[in-house]
């Protein structure tokens, strides 16, 4: 099963359900942990697995052979993102406004164009006993987190239960990681932010049709709005980690929960065997999932 | 005018109530969230919409079945996997519209999307500049450089002294919108771990574009030996350290409250402290 972990608003424990999750299951299966939050990964600091593997993620982008190059303007009027432009005696490229989609150099009359890898991030692995971490960290000062969160992708082990840690927000980084999942576990708290902010993860979940539940972190305080819009949109909460100290001081030092408190380990096996049970049961009508269309 | 960028690496810092406390004790400024994928401030801020505008932003590959032969060109050309049985999956297009140069029959077309939309709204602690995003749109860097814009030239005419922005979480495509030609930026943190290393990723970003920053730590006493780590890694980075605001849950009642914290408990450790860093980030 491929399950991923995302949440609207940032800072809510989606990195502590992660991790903790993938670390409850390894004692019992072989996991796989996929950060995709490339911009602030984090998952390792928690799991602390030597990194034994690492990998440049390029994208390739043009380099102009200015002796066959004639000026003749073709790769600037077709590039949508204007990163080239040509001048009377010169091209300039501009490689950060690059995506690299090649268009350029296969549409230039004069084979004036080949492409250049330019390095916007990493791919790193680590390993141990049944947890495999695979984790993408995108360059500092770069744009492109799409391309870094798809080489990380690459290495789904679909021999393995598979977890995805996916980064904040609603935008293309967040479809691009939680594409293919099986389920999606949305991690929230009880708070107006944190409430506006699940019901834009819950749009992007319905629109890929993908089965999704709820955990609420730091509960305790007034979660009836929390409570209340989960009932309405028939969304299953699935988990509880209540607002407390000493669960607070452990993630302020790198501890995962799991080690911390060692009831918590039952907990986040439990959880999945749940979810699991969900996906095995098929689309049940709790997840809002639309009808198939027929066509 | 002075254009201030509040950040946190990592989300969930307290960033949002910092801004809107920010907001709340100058009375002399335009806001503006620029965290347009997950907008939070209007929450607090309770403004009323005034101005609504649609976000209209790149293209997506569109095929004409009648006219396609399924030669399967753009299929093979297209680096983002976009176009399965002839069919454009709009999600993974990114709108380089590669596919419509090569098409030999001219049957793909390049269509604008309407990616979201930006509001300019008033609220009684003044002008506030917010947008949505549409769900799994690009391009958040875009409208990032909209509503900053728009905020830039109500905050002239106003003639308001400060461009108080809530940013993005991350050091990604949506924070370098926010930052570049911003006077100033304060990370708000928090001394876990994660908090700890996305600072210092989002330093290095504020240092690549040459933006000078100061940091607070928030809910500080939740591991004071981490607070000290953070202090002596600015002193040692050369970094402004502008504060440090205790843990209390008197932030989160304020928020289920809709006021910014030092409206809803004035005379509180944790409004005080805010105070004191908004002095420190204004002179
Ligand atoms: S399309 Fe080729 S020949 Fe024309 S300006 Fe660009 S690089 Fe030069
Ligand atoms: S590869 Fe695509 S995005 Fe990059 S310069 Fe060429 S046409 Fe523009």
């Amino acid at each position: 099963m491929i399950l991923s972990v995302a949440s609207g608003k940032g800072g809510t424990g989606k990195t502590l359900v992660a991790t903790n999750l993938s670390l409850a299951l390894s004692s019992k299966t072989r996991v796989q942990l996929l950060d995709c939050d490339v911009e602030e990964p984090n998952d390792n600091l928690f799991l602390r697995l030597p990194i034994s593997y690492s990998q440049f993620v390029y994208i390739p982008i043009p380099s102009i052979d200015e002796a066959k190059c004639t000026y003749c303007g073709k790769c600037s009027e077709v590039c949508a993102y204007n990163a080239i432009a040509v001048l009377p005696q010169k091209v300039l490229v501009f490689p950060e406004l690059c995506h690299g989609c090649g268009a350029c150099s296969y549409l230039c009359p004069e084979e004036a164009i080949v492409e250049e890898g330019k390095p916007v991030g990493v791919v790193e692995k680590g390993k141990r006993d049944n947890l495999e971490l695979v984790q993408g960290l995108l360059n500092v000062g770069e744009t492109m987190a799409p391309p870094v969160i798809r080489a990380v992708k690459k290495y789904v082990d679909v021999g393995r239960e598979v977890i995805i840690d996916v980064s904040p927000g609603t935008s293309c980084p967040v479809v691009e990681a939680i594409e293919g999942s099986d389920f999606c576990l949305l991690v929230t708290e009880p708070t107006p932010f944190g409430l506006n902010d699940l019901a834009l993860a819950v749009e992007v979940v319905r629109k890929m049709d993908i089965p999704c539940g709820v955990v609420i972190n730091r509960a305790g305080m007034e979660e009836g709005e929390t409570e209340r819009y989960c009932r309405e949109q028939g969304l299953p909460i699935l988990l509880r980690i209540p607002l407390d100290r000493e669960i607070a001081a452990l993630y302020s030092r790198g501890i995962p929960l799991v080690e911390g408190m060692l009831q918590w380990r039952e907990v986040f096996y439990e959880l999945f065997e749940k979810i699991s049970a969900m996906v095995d049961g098929g689309r049940n009508s709790g997840d809002g999932i639309k009808e198939e269309h027929q066509e | 005018m002075k254009e201030i960028v509040i950040l946190s690496g990592k989300g969930g810092t307290g960033k949002t109530s910092v801004v809107a406390s920010f907001a709340s004790l100058t009375r002399d400024a335009v806001m503006v969230d620029c965290d347009v994928d997950a907008a939070d401030l209007h929450l607090v801020l309770n403004p009323q919409v005034e101005e609504e505008n649609e976000f209209w932003s790149g293209e997506v590959a569109y095929i004409d079945s009648e006219k396609c032969n399924e030669c399967g060109l753009c299929q093979e050309l297209c680096r983002f996997d976009a176009i399965k049985n002839f069919k454009v999956d709009p999600v993974s297009c990114e709108g380089c519209g590669f596919c419509a140069h090569i098409c030999p029959l001219g049957a793909v077309d390049m269509r604008q999307t309407m990616a979201g939309h930006w509001f300019v709204s008033r609220s009684k602690y003044g002008t506030l500049v917010h947008a949505k995003l549409g769900i799994a749109q690009e391009n958040s860097g875009k409208l990032v450089s909209v509503v900053r814009q728009h905020a830039r030239t109500i905050a002239g005419k106003e003639n308001a002294k400060y461009i108080i922005s809530d940013g993005p979480p991350g050091i990604g495509c949506p924070v370098i919108s926010s930052l570049s030609g911003a006077e100033a930026a304060l990370v708000v943190t928090e001394p876990t771990l994660s908090g700890i290393h996305d600072l210092e990723r989002v330093l290095d970003v504020c240092r690549h574009f040459g933006i000078p920053s100061a940091v607070c730590v928030n809910k500080y006493d939740l591991n004071d030996e981490n607070t000290q780590r953070i202090q002596d890694y600015c002193s040692d980075q050369g970094v402004a350290f502008a504060g440090k605001i205790p843990f209390d849950n008197i932030v989160i009642e304020a928020l289920i409250h809709k006021l910014p914290v030092v409206e809803y408990s004035p005379e509180c450790t944790v409004s005080r402290e805010i105070e004191r860093v908004w002095q420190f980030i204004t002179e």
